[in-house]
């Protein structure tokens, strides 16, 4: 047994100084917003009752399952904190994670802290609470299965952010890192998605209560539910942009003045991303992507289970 | 197996371990920020950082190397940064064929590459050194003073004390299941994926369940003894000389490194 | 009679190099029911976590004639039946049901086994009404028994049971004892229970740091009273 650190956490070196900036900056107002929310809101017990939720959050990210060929899948939790907390409470419960993981652990780093916080907590409330809150008053079953779409969406926004943020510090080529992310989390958000249902509807099924109106997790207003729809929409409108036609996206961030003309230009890992003896179309675009992400995988299977090896 | 593995202070009475932990987290904080901002291949400023950082190491008697064991975590990380060795213009080093393409490595790229990676390696090993020389109730400290929001370092406090607890009790399920995790000879066993997923879902809720009435006798027991709300803490940390004046030196020689580095 | 279970020079130590098994060796015979019993820290737990592999020190477990090694570790596991000391760890599944048929239902076995066993499992432990409940609402006595059917579906040859009168009220305790000594298995019990130990195991096995202190009669055994002292324990 041994602490996994996790694909999404950033580390230091990896971001360049504007993008940590902006994310913190992004970050902390997003926090500030959620301390003034909580102090108002919430009554005295909710303190220990964050706090050990955070613990809670930490610990469940160890439950792992097996996949197949020593693989596991495990949970993030960015979703089940905001739908079981409401969303502020819960936001602030996944800045102490990660905070905590970053500052004990070196998993993930100091300055990159606000974009990991942002990737990992703040779009997971978002997209988890929001999608959830659209569907509070249906039946169970809805519940859950809006439930686990928004915990895998929610995997999803935070590696589509986690791309677009290497890609702007000029540490990946754009194509290549969301596709190798998006690949990989579509697999490791399916996991989420799994736990994630399996573990409200256990508390649907022993403290409905939890989950009820009247409770933290019916607190947020329509504004969760805008904020989440529109999330989820610019990750599944960004995503197919990004991996097939990049050339646009970085069109904009040469404008803003965020990457040099030139610098990320005539890449060539996968010419073009297109399979050569498929030629320019869609199917090889795509086929380019799979092998990529598979690429990926199997090198993160390989230093996982050394890794695994190593500290068991 | 218990969770204690995880406590990443190493007792010691060094010059390190008796500054201010405010101290310890600045300069940190300054390091990795000089590190994020040194230029590609400024080789020399890369190398005195890397010497600051030895130093340090020094003088926290935990031993030259301590840092450098624990820095190869943000290895498999680098990864992301692979596609900059090919996709940067520059003078072609090699080309290699990759399955079915012709890829080129430019110097330009390589040093990109090898520049992300001194940082990134640089940053981790302050990071490390900073806890393990600094118990982690005094960096929360050092939070607070920096005017980060109360609540939220009274939510990393209560993590840090029941991280343990939770730990050891997922480590007491995921142990149980094992024990039950069985095979029959002409069965095949295991489950599904889905059935897998599943259970590991029924783990986290039940630590949920047991975490939140956890949470209420910790409440109950914090009431018992005169909690209304607020959290009074003594915060006993007092900046000494010796602290003011090894910030200051430290900023300046990190201030030098930059100068180094853009001329 | 047969032996089941023997255990060879076990020598196991924890990552802070402290040796909690100092070579450790003994045998159980079918049918045989066995008190495990010394101090805290004498590596009782530590031992019955190697009964099925879950800690693997050096030395040899042999089970039914098979030596564990990593690659029979899941068959070892359907033969050893390990209940853990708190309920809580060994119920994580909503309902008594699902936790019950866990053990069956990851050996791959069919839907209708998978039912006859958890049926026979909760008869054996007289719960067979909370089938349905949520093992949340349970007492800890209703729990104790439940964790070991959770074990008793996978048909074991050994029941091994850490605590399992820790924590019970008197009426709870009586109902578990009656339970174990009616149960046709081969069981090796680790236990504070003195009074337990003398009423239903006829052999006792003594641990103390990391090592067997004693082996035999339960009856002369809890008859030395200077030796029983020595070891931190009490005469019942």
């Amino acid at each position: 047994m041994h602490y996994a650190p996790a694909p999404l956490h950033i580390p230091d070196g990896f971001l360049n100084v504007t993008v940590s900036v902006i994310f913190w900056v992004v970050t902390i107002v997003m926090i500030g917003m959620a301390v003034s929310r909580t102090n108002k809101s919430l009554g005295e017990k909710q303190v220990p009752l964050m706090g050990i939720m955070a613990a809670f959050i930490f610990a469940a990210q160890m439950i792992n399952f097996p996949v197949a060929g020593g693989t596991s899948g495990h949970l993030l939790g960015g979703a089940l904190a905001a739908i079981v907390l409401g969303p502020w409470a819960g936001m602030l419960v996944m800045t102490a994670v990660i905070a905590v993981q970053g500052l004990l652990f070196q998993d993930g780093g100091l300055l990159v802290m606000g974009a990991n916080i942002f990737n990992m907590g703040l779009l997971t409330a978002a997209i988890g609470y929001g999608l959830y809150r659209s569907v509070m008053n249906k039946p169970t079953g809805t519940k859950l299965a809006v439930a686990g779409v928004a915990a895998w969406l929610s995997v999803m926004a935070g590696a589509l952010a986690t791309s677009l943020q290497l890609w702007l510090s000029g540490t990946s080529n754009l194509q290549t890192v969301v596709i190798a992310m998006l690949g990989v989390h579509a697999l490791i958000g399916l996991g989420e998605a799994l736990i994630t249902v399996a573990a409200l509807s256990f508390i649907f099924r022993t403290r409905p209560d939890l989950l009820g109106e009247g409770s933290a997790s019916a607190e947020g207003g329509r504004g969760w539910i805008i904020a989440g729809v529109i999330v989820s929409l610019i990750v599944a409108l960004l995503s197919p942009l990004a991996s097939a036609a990049p050339d646009g996206l970085e069109r904009v961030a040469i404008d803003m003045g965020f990457i040099d003309a030139g610098q990320d230009a005539p890449y060539e890992i996968i010419p073009d991303y297109t399979v050569p003896f498929l030629g320019e179309t869609p199917l090889s675009t795509i086929l380019a992507g799979v092998i990529g992400a598979l690429i990926v995988l199997g090198i993160m299977v390989v230093t996982g289970r050394s890794l695994q090896k190593k500290t068991s | 197996m218990h969770s204690d593995v995880f406590d990443r202070y190493h007792a010691a009475n060094s010059f390190i371990h008796r500054l201010d932990s405010r101290v310890k987290v600045v300069v940190t904080v300054a390091f990795i920020l000089s590190n994020a901002l040194l230029p590609d291949a400024a080789w020399t400023a890369f190398g005195l950082s890397w010497l600051f950082l030895l130093f340090a190491n020094a003088l926290s008697d935990l031993g030259p190397g301590f840092t450098l064991q624990r820095s190869f975590i943000v290895l498999p990380f680098a990864l992301v940064a692979v596609t900059v060795l090919v996709s940067i213009p520059g003078e072609p080093l090699t080309t290699f064929r990759f399955i079915a393409w012709d890829l080129t490595i430019t110097d330009a790229g390589l040093l990109r590459f090898v520049s992300i990676v001194i940082r990134s390696w640089l940053s981790v090993q302050m990071a490390i050194l900073l806890v393990a020389t600094t118990r982690f109730p005094d960096v929360v400290h050092a939070l607070e003073h920096l005017r980060v929001p109360f609540i939220l370092t009274t939510i990393i406090a209560f993590l840090y004390r029941y991280l343990f607890v939770l730990v050891d009790e997922v480590f007491r399920l995921l142990r149980a299941r094992e024990a039950r995790s069985a095979a029959v000879a002409g069965f095949r066993a295991g489950g599904s994926v889905a059935w897998r997923a599943g259970v590991a879902g029924n783990m986290a809720g039940q630590l949920f369940l047991r975490s939140y009435e956890r949470s209420d006798r910790v409440y109950n027991a914090m009431l018992a003894r005169g909690y209304t709300g607020h959290l009074n803490t003594i915060n006993p940390h007092e900046l000494r000389r010796v602290d003011y004046v090894t910030t200051a030196l430290a900023l300046f020689v990190i201030l030098l490194f930059q100068v180094v580095g853009r001329v | 009679m047969t032996n089941v279970l023997s255990v060879r020079d076990l020598h196991f130590s924890y990552h802070d190099h402290h040796a909690a098994l100092r070579g450790v060796s003994f045998e159980l015979c079918e049918g045989d029911k066995v008190a495990l019993v010394g101090p805290n820290g004498a590596g009782k737990s530590t031992l019955m976590l190697h009964l099925n592999g879950i800690l693997r020190g050096q030395g040899d477990v042999t089970v039914g004639g098979v030596r564990l090694t990593r690659d029979n570790l899941p068959a070892i596991r359907a033969m050893i039946g390990l209940v853990f000391q708190n309920p809580d760890d060994q119920l994580f599944s909503p309902t008594v049901f699902d936790d019950v048929a866990f053990g069956p239902l990851h050996m791959g076995l069919p839907k209708e086994e998978v039912l006859t066993r958890v049926e026979a499992a909760l008869q054996a432990v007289m719960m067979s009404a909370y089938r349905d409940r949520m093992s949340h609402h349970l007492s800890v006595g209703e729990k104790k028994r439940i964790a070991i059917a959770t074990v008793l579906s996978m048909n074991p040859q050994i029941l091994v049971l850490d605590e399992p009168s820790a924590g019970l009220d008197p009426r709870a305790r009586r109902t578990l004892i009656n339970l174990l000594r009616e149960l046709p298995i081969t069981m090796l019990v680790s236990t504070h229970d003195m009074r337990m130990v003398q009423e239903l195991f006829p052999r006792t096995i003594v641990m103390d740091e990391g090592l067997i202190a004693a082996d035999g009669e339960t009856k002369e055994i809890l008859s030395d009273e200077g030796f029983l002292n020595e070891h931190g324990l009490e005469k019942p």
